[in-house]
């Protein structure tokens, strides 16, 4: 068996207290969480260094959520990299703009904290 | 959620920040001129308040804020248009929302019906004034067909082909095997537009062995179109004349690199789209003949057109793709074919206020940044005695100390700079508090306003800022009350029917110079002498000049308001203005041009603890005059001085008269120079600019000085703007010039009819001879 090491989560929005509040809840549950406040942030922080998974607000100013998705998408690398969006509106449209861009699945804010674990362990392992 | 309940303040903290950028950019919204940015960070903030809000549960916060929401999205939009009405709406909108943050705050309910009022404005607003009837939005609603079902239910989920997807790379990665992915659903469907150029079999490609090619990837179903084959008698057999759709189902672990490899020495020639298959949202599916390998040809009307990809749902038309495409033939090069589309999404972001991840500030009480600065004076003040005392050294000796000591001399001074910098803030902080200020004010009046804003990057110290808001308060209010014309008026003769009040800061020679310029009718000149007359704050028949009827506005108990208005005009208004200025060390002056405007402008100095002065001796006494004052120092030939029929001493300069100021017969100081030519006249300039020239004994040299309020410690005294220690341990006084200006006058023009007090800079003044060093 390998050595297990803490998978790590990037957790993309530009409310400081919705970063705090997922960083707390995955931390609690034994991720690794790295922050940013915008698309083009996040972008720099994967560039930096490998992370597990994504979860990313929608609506984020410099560079918003869908757009982020798209870009990592057309990068080779982050193909198959599991990407959640964490968003207000889970109405069909804003899922299917969602799958369109490429991201694994969805989770509505505000989030339970069972919830937000449980579908972050089945993407991420 | 109770654990997150720890996370509150931090969203109470952000969200007063996110308030203030809302109303910000709420002030800055006109109609006509919308900067959609602006709007989106205002949707933001709105959105993110209602997150929060949502995840603590403050049920009235989230309904109001979704209200409210709504309004800013159909404005970004575009399907609402700004309005004065809208604005004014949404300012009130913001302040409520303010209140319901601190009703949350202090976990109490809010009154009933407190948000009805405003909740109703806000859905009028959408209501009746809907640009166009609501675009329908091209986006599916259909439940996607996918190959593996989603998991997903009202909090939650997970796209089924996604996660296959994942699982299968995750498989691919693990050649245990042991991976979780299934190898049954782990494919991925791709959609390859393939069009070359005509001239394509020219360069030796052959477009079969690249179908070819792609079949051993996984399993393909192509599609040739023809419609672009011409007829036998036109065709040129050596030139290309079909394109291709190409569905690829391969195994997931088959990258899109796998597929750029098979186009690679061919991208500059074709037109080519790659987008894995993100199933097809239903309305694009009738007219598009995108991934489905059955589809059927296109229609004629759309000769080969390649349609958008559907992960992408561009919103160029196709009528547009194709034609472009097929003429120019150029497109599809290089980073065109690996391009999925458009990548920006509608009401698309633009530069924000929130940075990236790190901040590069850290909050500090100002307790400690205040102890700092005291004994960075203390400090100074050392120095200064170690230097002192080192000149009574033989000179020639202790070289090295000397040298020591003039490297403490830089770096106490560079020291001093970095610690009044840390207290230093733009004063913007003040500035953007006066758009909705304008607002009510012209509200208030009936007056049109447009105000101007300029220099809010400039810095100065914290306390003048914190104290700059009641005085800039009063003017603004003052140039709208008093200064601007009704609209009507002003369109009678020829002024653009709004008026303009303009607020401008810079630093000019060590100071913070503020101005408030507005283009209205001017101070009325002779209404204000009347008024001051029947104050009986003028003798009647006094002769004074337009600038001192101007500055007549700052005496006390002064006010020209016909009736009392709701703003300005209860008489308190300019005097206080002076007198918070003149605490801070600053003055203010007047400039007006009857018809044309006024112009207001403040002077305060940067920092309030320490400034570079020149210390000067009076027989026993040392005083400190600031170096921004001083222009130079001089010794008169008898030639240059005159007496003047009043007694007032002037002395030629440079070309210019400028009046001598006898330092030791204002304070009455015995023992000292009486005689210009055998002491020093040093040269100084007002904020106004100006000139005196002050006659002294000596001039001993320059110096830091760490400034010690007078008035704190004793009282306030005229001409004199504080006190310091000298490295001797002497007490200085640090003069104020504008002050010696207006007691020599009291004390050189006393044959003149003057108004009484001075109607200029300084405040009210005891009678000069009382003024006794301390």
């Amino acid at each position: 068996m390998e050595p297990r090491v803490k998978k790590k989560v990037l957790t993309v929005d530009d409310s400081r207290t919705m970063r705090d509040m997922v960083s707390f809840t995955l931390r609690g549950a034994g991720y690794e969480v790295v922050e940013a406040a915008d698309g083009q942030a996040a972008m720099t922080a994967i560039a930096a260094s490998k992370v597990d998974l994504v979860i990313t607000d929608l609506n984020m100013p410099v560079m918003d959520g869908l757009t982020l998705i798209r870009k990592l998408r057309a990068i080779p690398a982050h193909r198959s990299l599991p990407i959640l969006m964490l968003t207000t509106e889970a109405d069909d449209s804003k899922k299917a703009e969602g799958r369109a861009a490429g991201a694994t699945g969805w989770i509505v804010k505000p989030f339970n904290p069972d919830k937000l674990i449980s579908v972050v362990q089945k993407v991420c392992g | 959620m109770d654990d997150l309940s720890r996370f509150k303040q931090t969203y109470f903290d952000e969200s007063a920040e996110l308030m203030a950028v809302a109303e910000a950019g709420l002030l800055r919204l006109s109609p006509g001129d919308v900067d959609m940015d602006e709007v989106n960070a205002i949707f933001r903030a709105v959105h993110s308040i209602k997150g929060g809000a949502g995840a603590f549960g403050f049920s009235e916060l989230v309904a109001f804020s979704h209200e409210f929401e709504t309004v800013m999205d159909e404005l970004r939009n575009g399907a609402i248009p700004v309005t004065t009405d809208l604005i004014d709406t949404l300012i009130r909108a913001n302040d409520l929302l303010g209140q319901l943050l601190g009703y949350a705050g202090d976990e109490t309910d809010p009154p009933p019906g407190l948000t009805d009022d405003t909740v109703a404005a806000l859905r009028h607003a959408l209501s009746a004034n809907r640009n166009s009837p609501p675009q329908p939005v091209a986006e599916s609603t259909a439940p996607p067909a996918s190959a593996t079902p989603d998991d997903e239910d009202d909090e939650a989920g997970i796209f089924g082909d996604a996660l296959a997807a994942i699982n299968a790379a995750r498989a691919d990665d693990d050649p245990s095997g042991t991976g979780s992915g299934s190898a049954t659903a782990d494919r991925v469907r791709w959609t390859i537009r393939f069009r070359p150029k005509n001239d394509l079999l020219l360069s030796g490609n052959e477009p079969a062995y690249m179908l070819r090619a792609l079949r051993r990837l996984g399993e393909v179903n192509i599609h040739c179109h023809l419609d672009d084959l011409p007829a036998l008698a036109d065709l040129d057999a050596e030139l290309l004349h079909l394109s291709w759709t190409i569905t690829l189902t391969a195994d997931a672990s088959v990258g899109r690199d796998r597929i750029d490899d098979v186009f690679e020495f061919v991208a500059d020639d074709c037109d080519l789209q790659i987008s894995a298959d993100a199933p097809l949202p239903a309305v694009v599916e009738p007219t598009a003949p995108a991934a489905s390998a059955a589809a059927p040809p296109p229609a004629r009307s759309e000769p080969a057109a390649v349609p958008a990809p559907p992960a992408t749902q561009t919103t160029t038309p196709p009528a547009t793709t194709a034609p472009a495409a097929a003429a120019q033939a150029t497109t599809g090069k290089g980073d065109g074919a690996k391009t999925d589309g458009p990548t920006k999404p509608r009401g698309g972001n633009g530069g924000g206020d929130h940075g990236g991840l790190t901040t590069h500030t850290i909050r500090v009480d100002l307790d400690k940044i205040d102890r700092l600065v005291n004994m960075v004076g203390e400090m100074v003040i050392t120095q200064a005695m170690i230097a002192e005392h080192l000149r009574d050294l033989p000179p020639g000796q202790f070289q090295e100390l000397q040298e020591g000591l003039e490297q403490l001399a830089q770096h106490t001074r560079e020291l001093r700079e970095s610690v009044m910098s840390i207290r230093a803030q733009p004063v913007s902080s003040v500035f953007s508090r006066m758009p909705r200020l304008v607002r009510e004010c012209a509200a208030l009046t009936g007056k049109e306003v447009l105000l101007a804003t300029s220099g809010e990057n400039t810095e100065v110290d914290k306390t003048v800022v914190e104290n700059l808001v009641d005085p800039l308060t009063h003017m603004i209010r003052n140039s709208i009350d008093h200064g601007l014309e009704g609209p009507e008026e002003r369109e009678r003769i020829g002024k653009p029917r709004a008026g303009t009040v303009h607020l401008s800061a810079q630093h000019r020679s060590g100071r913070i110079v503020i101005e408030v310029t507005d283009d209205g009718r001017g101070i009325n000149r002779a209404k204000v002498l009347s008024k001051a007359i029947e104050k009986g704050l003028v003798q009647p028949g006094a002769s004074l000049t337009d600038e001192e009827i101007d500055h007549l506005i700052f005496l006390p108990g002064f006010s020209t308001a016909d009736q009392v208005s709701n703003l300005s005009g209860r008489g308190v208004g300019m005097d206080v203005v002076r007198r918070n200025i003149s605490a801070l060390g600053g003055r203010i002056g007047v400039y007006s041009t009857p018809g044309e405007g006024s112009r207001f402008v403040l002077s305060l100095p940067l920092t309030l603890a320490v400034l570079d002065g020149m210390v000067i001796s009076v027989g026993e006494e040392r005083f400190v005059l600031p170096l921004t004052n001083i222009v130079e120092s001089l010794r008169p030939k008898p030639v240059d001085l005159h007496g003047l029929v009043n007694k007032c001493d002037v002395m030629m300069a440079r070309g210019e008269y400028v009046r001598l100021v006898y330092l030791h017969r204002l304070f009455g100081i015995p023992k000292a120079v009486d005689d210009a030519t055998r002491g020093l006249v040093v040269l100084v300039e007002t904020e106004d600019g100006s000139r005196l020239g002050l006659v002294v004994d000596e001039v001993l040299g320059q110096q830091q000085v760490v400034i010690k309020s007078l008035e704190s410690n004793f009282r306030r005294l005229d001409g004199v703007a504080a006190a310091t220690i000298l490295g001797d341990g002497r007490v200085a006084l640090i003069l104020d010039v504008a002050g010696l200006r207006e007691m020599s006058r009291h004390t050189g023009d006393s044959d003149r009819a003057r108004p009484a007090p001075t109607p200029a800079l300084a405040g009210p003044s005891p009678s000069p001879r009382q003024r006794q060093t301390v």
